[in-house]
């Protein structure tokens, strides 16, 4: 009799094991599950939070809505500490958590580090990183969510020759392969448009006293500034020269009109223009900016709208490749175009090329009155 | 010569602010034995302290008078009684592990309950700028050299010439001594803290606005004022004071003259240099201790 409650006994056990595992194996299928790996402390946390706030926002709406293809993503949070090792660890972590996609990290120094560990474990892995060599290390799985430096400047540059008239600028940028990158672009361009460079100063990333390096950029006494620096940095920057009533145009490339630098700098922001691949301010994303705005109580910047962006792209990818293998994926985005009509979450029609590197409108801004105002949109560089 | 005067004026507007953090490093170590490697944070929290109180609609003065009291609470008799006093037997180095670790709990803290992210703060004295001679002066950073100068000589003058800081002054020589002629020890020492904290206080006030209220923003502070403290004499109130106007100073040069890259290395090869040439500072005195 003992022996056969024994068996029963184990058998029931087994059993419920069996059915465990299971429910575990069908409610893991079910799930989408991808990693956030962003700059959540550090110098990049500005930049990181907006980005990570963005797509947080964005898989809360596409869960609302049941999901893609009837699975859920399950997000998980990882913090680089804005460091180029950390982000490395960290997407290693998120690989051996088996997700689809990684989105981030932001920085371009972090991102040049870890996607080679995406790269080897065949997973899509979208970046906020604008520096040019981010996409040139032959990697099929890298995906941006902003414009390549080498896209932007030559906007940048044909503004400040065509609308300013500049005929000498100086350059000041940050000393990380964000504004490394950044800063060769832009001397290449003004190069070819026979705009002298007076003078190219470098600051340190986080970077406080600015005063010194204001000093220099007044002593140059060019037609114009470009400063590219992260944000924290483009603040500092603009209420020292604002301080030492530096009365040049100030043109920077997309962090410097950002919502986070005109929160900071205050009214030493205005009157700073240039050109953004993505503003909250333009039209097609002012729904955007109010749902961000309600959940967040703060205005979305560049890096919020990169975050949103993604996870929607991440979506639009998998429902035309009709599969969550990552080499599907991403198949299905690279050379390929995605329209805002048919998946509305991205925004904007956007095109991807075989590098990763993405195509869209842009605009030329200037910061009145605490505010981004949009002057002019630009077309794709390639129409197609 | 205009864009000399510029850099001297800014560098000892900055460096008057990094000598009120290093006086109080001076301070707590004459009066109680005590480094403090938490100063940077104790000049972050009353940042936000003061954010928090503007979010709740008062106005910034009103905030600063709110975060002095609650720095004399938090970081002068709390910080005294439950991390120095218990520590104080057991030795500096005791001390020093436990501010270090205290440092690293009051970052994570605000990291975790206030975000990570940089919150603009902003300026008592305005943005407004103005033309000297050629040179653009700003009102915060004539305020901030007034109002850190009134401080420190205030300090001097409340040291020097009244009992209260005489005998502030005979605790941090010799306690024995002074408590043989009736002082109240105890109550001086917690004196010092609760001068330390009103001066992490007024430190905050005036260089939030560039460093922006961050969590880690006290990284930077901690640091050059604690070199300032050592490169002036750390046993030598004035000391901290020429420290921190060197530092602040000398970097602005090497930053327009060398390269700004070189600019946050000038504290540090000035200390090592100071240290090397002269080990108890510029003005410190050489100080004999029982074995």
């Amino acid at each position: 009799m003992k022996t056969t409650i024994g068996r029963s006994l184990g058998q029931l056990t087994a059993a419920a094991v069996a059915v465990a595992a299971a429910l575990v194996a069908v409610s893991a299928s079910a799930q989408i599950k991808v990693a956030q790996v962003v700059e959540l402390s550090g110098g990049g946390t500005a930049a990181g939070s907006q980005y990570r706030n963005g797509a947080k926002l964005a898989f809360a709406e596409i869960n609302a809505a049941g999901g893609i293809m009837g699975k859920k993503i399950e997000s998980m949070e990882m913090d680089t500490q804005s460091q180029p090792a950390i982000a490395k660890a960290m997407t290693v972590k998120a690989i051996d958590e088996k997700v689809t996609a990684i989105f981030g990290p932001v920085f371009s120094g972090s991102i040049l580090v870890s996607q080679t560990e995406s790269q080897k474990a065949n997973i899509p892995n979208f970046t906020g990183g604008e520096a040019s060599n981010v996409t040139a290390q032959g990697n099929p799985y890298i995906f941006r969510s902003s414009f390549n430096q080498s896209m932007g400047m030559p906007k940048v540059a044909n503004y400040m020759a065509t609308e300013l008239k500049a005929k000498s600028v100086v350059v000041a940028f940050v000393n990380n392969d964000f504004g490394k990158g950044g800063r060769d672009s832009i001397v290449k361009e003004l190069g070819s448009r026979n705009i002298k460079v007076a003078a190219d100063i470098s600051t340190d990333p986080g970077q406080v006293d600015m005063s010194s390096a204001v000093l220099r950029i007044k002593q140059a006494n060019a037609d114009a500034l470009f400063a590219y620096l992260n944000e924290e940095e483009s603040a500092r920057l603009l209420k020292e020269l604002r301080k030492q009533g530096y009365d040049k145009p100030m043109v920077g490339e997309t962090t410097l009109m950002g919502a986070k630098v005109i929160e900071l700098a205050g009214s030493a922001a205005n009157g700073v223009r240039g050109h953004v691949g993505l503003t909250a301010d333009a039209p097609a994303f002012k729904d955007f900016g109010a749902k961000y705005e309600k959940e967040y109580k703060a205005k979305p910047d560049h890096n919020g709208i990169k975050g949103y962006f993604s996870a929607y792209m991440l979506k639009a990818a998998i429902e035309k490749a009709k599969s969550t293998d990552g080499t599907a994926i991403a198949a299905a985005m690279k050379n390929s175009c995605f329209k805002a009509k048919d998946n509305p979450g991205i925004l904007l029609d956007v095109c991807f090329d075989d590098k990763g590197d993405i195509d869209r409108e842009s605009f030329l801004v200037e910061v009145k009155d605490g505010k981004q105002v949009v002057t002019a949109t630009l077309p794709m560089l390639n129409k197609r | 010569m205009t864009d000399f005067m510029q850099l001297l004026l800014s560098g000892v507007a900055t460096g008057a602010i990094y000598a009120m953090a290093a006086l109080g490093f001076t301070l707590l170590w004459q009066a109680a034995g005590t480094i403090n490697f938490a100063q940077g944070e104790f000049v972050m929290l009353p940042a936000f302290a003061m954010l928090i109180g503007m979010s709740m609609g008062l106005p910034l003065w009103a905030s600063f008078i709110v975060a002095v009291a609650l720095s004399i609470l938090v970081l002068g008799a709390a910080f005294k009684k439950w991390i120095v006093d218990p520590m104080r037997g057991s030795g500096v180095v005791s001390v020093v592990v436990a501010t270090l670790g205290l440092s690293i709990g009051l970052k994570s803290f605000v990291k975790a309950s206030y975000s990570a992210e940089p919150h603009p703060f902003p300026s008592i004295f305005g943005d407004e700028v103005f033309k000297l001679a050629g040179v653009t002066i700003s009102y915060s950073d004539v305020g901030a050299l007034v109002f850190a100068g009134l401080m420190v000589v205030g300090l001097q003058a409340f040291l020097n010439k009244t009992i209260t800081g005489r005998a502030m002054q005979a605790v941090a020589q010799n306690t024995f001594a002074a408590e043989a002629l009736g002082i109240n020890v105890k109550r001086m020492i917690f004196y010092t803290f609760a001068i330390n904290a009103i001066l992490v206080t007024v430190t905050a006030l005036l260089i939030t606005p560039t460093y922006l209220a961050k969590f880690d923003m006290g990284d930077n502070i901690g640091l050059k004022a604690f070199f300032a403290a050592i490169i002036g004499g750390f046993n030598n109130s004035r000391g901290a004071l020429l420290g921190g106007i060197l530092v602040g100073v000398l970097e602005n040069l090497a930053g327009a003259y060398l390269t700004p890259a070189y600019k946050d290395g000038v504290a540090l090869a000035l200390f090592l240099t100071v240290i090397l040439i002269k080990p108890d500072g510029l003005l410190g005195t050489p100080q004999e201790r029982k074995v």
